[in-house]
């Protein structure tokens, strides 16, 4: 019914460009079936790593006062093996399977965990900002990226995604070295390095003092990294960052991406959100007149 | 004038003053108009600043705009919230969660240990009309607490509070969910309400399931957002925080996970 709504990013087809972020409610196949009714096009899972891992104390998520949230969950996640028996039933839902780790080898340990299950794509996480010697710290080293990504192209067919953030190096480094190794498309970005003090008790909240910044306030960033990847590269985008209306999604699409991808907003509105952003975006096409989501991708940097 | 506040930002209370209950269970009460007027079964996050975060149900007061905890002093974190003492200083988030739907007529609560505090909520909400009966469940004699609170919440209803020990060295001896059958057997009820270890709560719901009466449970569950964003606290196809924490037996008996498994830190499923 909704086939305007279709997008593609190389090999990959998603039926509505609608995409759970990782780490947002990315634990169990049943919850993925809940929001994949709901209209997810995709979902990403919560980023896994060769071991179970427990995470940080809390608090780990709260929000900003004046808008956004912050989170330092330390990637507590089942781990590779447990995951991919949870998801081996799964026919139905397009799983992006989000993985975290330190060298190529943890990726191709993890990528052949999943060898019964169904995975749409990988997405390597290389751009968590509160861990350490994983994501971002990774992101952050060229060459790296490059070893990790010959990996893992090397030994899987499915689509491999590079989700990168901003560091303490140039994100378009990173971008350009995972482009250079073959990656299929990228997503961006991750959450913003960020912390909050509380003032009576005179303490960071989080209780690893630092963390990740998401939601709204990190959209017009998150947008200009999109922009700055389209204009720069031929590569196919997830944009991700502060996305939380049908409005914000098309800007997305404008800028670059093929999809996108939201978390943070569910903290307000609810699993209702990817229907909701999926009709506004449908209607926000009949209107304008395009056929497909394909004409539209990019369209603000056509000057 | 004071800006707006944001629930889901930490907010910082002082605590005011504490009671013991058992020797291993305390009520921290504090000033904060927000959690002193939450709904029955909603829950706050609590921070223990420099230690962790917990959620916590949000006990009832009878003075105007003061909340409380009931605390169980269980691993590092509980055990640091129950030995903070007045004047210092916790963080709350909240409240968050749904909550109970009461019915007028005969209602029947079932709780144990900690499990009592959103029920004695719930009595505070209901309808003077109702007849409410109050099974307590606990270990031992010096494990029963709540019996004089819900005494004087219940002032003005007809009620039965029934203390059961497993030890039988106060009130009935056994579990409660015996009492409760034995009850099932010549009375009926238009609500049941249970709070409390889970085996307890499955064993309730599949009672009045089997009989047709209503029946809310509030689940536990890992949590760490609270607002529906992390998973961590997922049943199935449910988020307890955010769909819960208070859900109907009817639901629950289609749920494999109820009864059975709960998701660890790392989120691994494990038996109960
Ligand atoms: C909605 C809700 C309301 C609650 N209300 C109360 C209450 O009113 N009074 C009370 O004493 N206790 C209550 N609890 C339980 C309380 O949160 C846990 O007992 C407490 O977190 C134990 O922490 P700990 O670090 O001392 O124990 P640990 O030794 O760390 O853990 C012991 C067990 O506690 C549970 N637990 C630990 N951390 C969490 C967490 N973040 N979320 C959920 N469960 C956790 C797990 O089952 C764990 O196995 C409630 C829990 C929930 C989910
Ligand atoms: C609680 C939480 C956990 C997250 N966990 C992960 C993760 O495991 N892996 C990852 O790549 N990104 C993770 N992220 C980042 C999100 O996927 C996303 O990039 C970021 O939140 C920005 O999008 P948003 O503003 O729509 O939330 C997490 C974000 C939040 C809020
Ligand atoms: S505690 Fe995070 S989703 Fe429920």
């Amino acid at each position: 019914m909704d086939s305007i709504l279709e997008t593609t990013l190389g090999s990959l087809t998603l039926k509505r460009p609608t995409v759970l972020a990782s780490g947002i409610l990315g634990i169990s196949l049943d919850v993925f079936n809940r929001l994949h009714d709901a209209g997810a096009g995709a979902v990403v899972t919560k980023s896994l790593s060769k071991e179970p891992w427990e995470g940080y104390p809390n608090p780990t998520i709260f929000s900003v006062k004046g808008g956004g949230w912050i989170n330092a969950v330390g990637l507590s996640n089942p781990g590779a093996e447990n995951f991919a028996k949870m998801i081996e039933p799964n026919n139905d839902v397009p799983i992006v399977v989000s993985l975290v780790g330190s060298i190529e080898d943890d990726f191709e340990y993890m990528i052949k965990k999943f060898e019964n299950c169904k995975v749409a794509a990988y997405e390597l996480n290389l751009s968590c900002p509160h861990v350490a010697k994983v994501g971002l710290e990774v992101g952050d080293d060229i060459e790296l990226v490059s070893k990790i990504i010959k990996k893992v192209k090397s030994i899987t067919n499915s689509p491999i995604v590079a989700k990168v953030g901003l560091g303490k190096s140039d994100y378009l480094a990173t971008v350009d070295a995972a482009v250079s190794a073959g990656v299929d498309a990228i997503t961006a970005i991750n959450t913003v390095r960020a912390m909050a003090i509380d003032v009576e008790t005179q303490m960071p909240i989080l209780s690893n003092k630092i963390g990740g910044l998401s939601g709204t306030p990190i959209k017009p960033i998150a947008l200009r990294c999109v922009y700055e990847i389209a204009s720069k590269f031929d590569i196919p985008i997830m944009g991700c960052g502060g996305i939380s209306t049908w409005e914000d999604a098309v800007e997305f699409i404008l800028a670059g991406s093929s999809a996108v991808q939201f978390g943070s907003v569910m903290g307000d509105n609810w699993v209702e959100t990817f229907g909701e952003i999926n009709s506004g975006i449908q209607k926000y096409m009949e209107r304008k007149g395009y056929a497909t989501i394909g004409e539209m991708i990019g369209k603000a940097k056509r000057q | 004038m004071e800006k707006q506040r944001d629930n889901n930002h930490p907010h910082i209370c002082v605590i005011e003053k504490i009671v013991d209950e058992t020797p291993t269970v305390r009520t921290l009460y504090f000033k904060d108009s927000v959690l002193a007027n939450v709904l029955p079964g909603q829950f706050a996050m609590i921070w223990v600043p420099g230690i962790n975060e917990l959620p916590m149900s949000v006990m009832v007061s009878d003075v105007t705009d003061q909340a409380a905890l009931t605390v169980r002093k269980r691993g590092e974190s509980s055990t640091a919230l129950y030995n903070l003492s007045v004047g210092q200083q916790i963080g709350v988030r909240g409240p968050y969660g749904n909550s109970f739907k009461i019915k007028n007529g005969k209602i029947l609560l079932i709780g144990g240990g900690t499990g009592l505090v959103p029920l004695m909520r719930l009595i505070k909400f209901a309808n003077p009309s109702n007849h409410i009966t109050v099974l307590m469940g606990s270990q031992t004699k010096n494990e029963v607490f709540f019996e004089e609170t819900a005494k004087k919440l219940l002032e003005k209803n007809s009620h039965d509070i029934v203390p059961v020990t497993e030890d039988g060295s106060y009130g009935e001896k056994g579990y409660v969910t015996d009492v409760l059958e034995k009850l099932l057997e010549k009375n009926t009820y238009d609500g049941i309400y249970t709070c409390g270890p889970e085996m307890m709560m499955y064993k309730t719901v599949q009672m009045a399931n089997k009989k047709g009466i209503f029946v809310q449970a509030s689940l536990e569950r890992m949590m760490k957002c609270g607002i529906g964003i992390c998973g961590s606290c997922c049943v199935n196809d449910d988020l307890a925080c955010r769909d819960g924490t208070v859900f109907d037996g009817a639901h629950l008996s289609q749920k494999s996970e109820f009864g059975h498994s709960h998701r660890t830190k790392s989120g691994i499923l494990e038996e109960i």
